[in-house]
């Protein structure tokens, strides 16, 4: 059962990303990629990663989808990309190669090996959410602070390179 | 709660991240003085930011031979990240003084300029004293983002505009990469910390040669290899490097190469030391690789900054070289080669700076012609750091090159030494080509606009004397070289 709706989810999750590509309009692109994002938060909650999941939709899905949408209305995009895009084989070929890759790293390696200190009971015992936020907070609390001057720093670029006079 | 902010504090050790905590604050410090002061007053700032650097000097030294370490195993403070933390520091600082005026000059006088350069160089110190791969990847990502900006910064110059967006999108895709196989290793070891990955492979040699572990090593090479502007990786140079304001490309080819291979080799000899020979190979085609093509293509570069970053690139060949040697002289010698380069490279780019006009314009060769004569002090100057990119001895080149190679030979690898040496050899040839239309053509300008501004005329000064005591007394910077490996 688990196995067959995963086969579901991600065939949907394909045909979407194939139309985020394919799509003719840069807002059924975006709509589509939405689709990509509510799918791969379905994964995360058969991971038994619930918080991830919640995470996963409201800043992929929510956030960042309104900030696309945002642009490509400012930019005012007409329905056009496909005449200029003529690298076509050469990304089907280079996709291709990468799936190869994917497929040899997944069959040699080892991916089914669970390693590390966070396991499956682990995570049962301590909870999802406490278990992410103990290590943002106690194991991670260096990269989290550094996170934010690289956000102050991301801030200033937008106003230097964007405002109108400086 | 509070058991969890008890939890979160016994991590904590500010004597570990001092020196880019004190960078951080004096940034934002200078961020809130632009705010009250008039627009296009800029010099404050950049004094300010000197002390910062100096002040930051200081307490850096507090690691040297101080191991400080901290942050649940996310860094370390040891004397490898003090030493890099210098030469970070030394290249912000010479790229400092020569700023002011030149930004003035352009017409972009923008106080937020200096605060960049403080955070990109905090994060080239994460990256030197990040212990895990995920400090290591933000402190790249500051640095990197930092860089974007002051490279496309003066909005209306198309060159900037397109040197600042290339090296955005390559930069980010290049990301993509590092990320990518940042999360292989995490699978393969289930930590992100650099020494637990490698306890990890050398308690099961069985995912030494998985194939999962070796994409995940690769895949981050490319990432770091980006930064380093090693061939096949190397596209974005020549034009990043032209089209960003000349000051900043001088930062770009000095601090973030050497911030990345001192991730590279944080993360190659103390994680993935099972991994050995593979990077080895690999290093040891892509040295090559670089050395070659960045060596003849300068030879048909006739913008001087255009050949600085074909130069830039050969100059990376050669301190792979080093890694590919991986022994105390080979490694040491990169430490030292770093220091070198910044020296010479930014010496350079300072005269560089003095010498065009508004505009970006007079980098070329012909634009160069008889200004050895007519610029005497710039004209030996230049002359200086040309002979020591070139690696003729008594200069700092000379000594680092000498270390390396001779790292590489006692490691076995005489051919790369070698094909190092005949790649110096190629290299006279354009970096002659300038001394001889600086002396030997006829001047066809008087120069007159060159105006000997004191930050520059210090940086400049503050990198002959560098140049000269490495290329003289190489010996003692040496040892401490020595000291700071792992």
């Amino acid at each position: 059962m688990q196995v067959l709706f995963f086969y579901l989810v991600a065939l949907v999750t394909v045909i979407s990303g194939v139309i985020v590509v394919a799509a003719k309009s840069p807002v059924n692109s975006a709509l589509a990629l939405v689709n990509t994002f509510f799918c791969l938060a379905v994964f995360y909650v058969m991971l038994s990663a619930p918080f991830m999941a919640a995470i996963q939709i409201m800043v992929y899905a929510g956030a960042i989808m309104v900030l696309i949408l945002f642009v490509i209305m400012l930019l005012n995009m007409g329905v056009e990309p496909f005449k200029k895009f003529t690298h076509v084989t050469w990304g089907v070929v280079a996709g291709s190669l990468v799936l190869m890759l994917t497929l040899f790293f997944i069959s040699r390696g080892q991916p089914t090996k669970v390693v590390g200190a966070i396991t499956r009971d682990v995570i049962l015992k301590e909870g999802h959410t406490e278990l992410i936020g103990k290590s943002l907070f106690v194991n991670f609390l260096l990269p989290f602070e550094i996170t934010s001057i690289l956000l102050l720093v991301a801030i200033i670029g937008a106003v230097i390179l964007a405002k109108k006079e400086v | 709660m509070e058991n969890l902010v008890q939890l979160a504090m016994q991590n904590v050790n500010f004597a570990a991240i001092m020196p880019s905590l004190v960078l951080c604050c004096f940034g934002m410090a200078i961020l809130l003085i632009n705010v009250f002061m008039p627009r296009g007053k800029t010099t404050s700032a950049s004094l300010i930011s000197i002390i910062a650097l100096l002040v930051t000097a200081v307490v850096s030294l507090q690691g040297w031979n101080n191991p400080q370490f901290g942050f649940a195993g996310h860094v370390a403070l040891d004397n490898f990240a003090t030493f890099f933390n210098m030469t970070f520091l030394l290249a912000a600082g010479l790229t400092i003084l020569m700023s002011d005026d030149y930004l003035r000059r352009e017409g972009y006088p923008i106080g937020e300029y200096y605060p960049l350069i403080l955070f990109s160089t905090a994060g080239a110190m994460w990256m030197a004293s990040g212990t895990d791969l995920m400090t290591i990847f933000l402190g790249l990502e500051v640095l990197s983002i930092s860089l974007y900006i002051l490279a496309g910064m003066f909005r209306h110059q198309l060159q900037s505009n397109e040197a600042g967006l290339k090296y955005f999108l390559l930069g980010a895709f290049s990301t993509g990469f590092l990320l990518y196989g940042i999360a292989l290793l995490y699978g393969v070891a289930g930590t992100t910390n650099v020494a637990d990955i490698g306890l990890y492979l050398s308690a099961h040699p069985a995912m030494i040669g998985n194939p999962m572990t070796v994409a995940g090593m690769l895949l981050m090479s490319i990432g770091f290899l980006f930064k380093i502007a090693a061939a096949p990786f190397h596209m974005w140079t020549p034009d990043v490097y032209q089209g960003a304001p000349t000051p900043v490309t001088a930062f770009m080819s000095a601090g973030p190469k050497a911030a990345a291979f001192a991730a590279l080799m944080r993360i190659f000899i103390l994680g993935l030391a099972g991994l050995q020979s593979e990077w080895t190979s690999l290093l040891w085609g892509l040295a090559i690789l670089t050395m070659i093509i960045g060596n003849v293509t300068a030879i048909y570069q006739t913008n001087l900054k255009r050949m600085l970053a074909y130069s830039s690139i050969a100059h990376a060949g050669y301190a792979l070289v080093g890694l590919v040697a991986a022994n105390a002289v080979g490694v040491s010698g990169i430490l030292f080669y770093m220091l070198a380069y910044t020296f010479m490279n930014l010496g350079a780019f300072a005269v560089l700076v003095l010498a065009g006009k508004k505009g970006e314009e007079n980098l070329t060769l012909e634009g160069f012609s008889g200004f050895g004569f007519k610029r005497p002090f710039l004209g030996v100057a230049m002359t200086i750091f040309l002979l020591s990119l070139m690696g003729i001895p008594p200069t700092a080149g000379f000594a680092g090159k000498f270390y390396i190679f001779a790292g590489a030979i006692k490691s076995g690898y005489i051919w790369l030494a070698i094909i190092g040496v005949l790649n110096s050899a190629v290299s006279l040839y354009y970096y002659l080509r300038v001394i001889v239309y600086m002396y030997f053509k006829d001047p066809q300008e008087d120069y007159s606009w060159v105006s000997m501004h004191t930050g520059a005329v210090v940086s400049i000064v503050i990198a002959i004397v560098g140049v000269l005591y490495l290329g003289i007394i190489p010996g003692k910077i040496m040892e401490m070289a020595k000291l700071a490996i792992f």
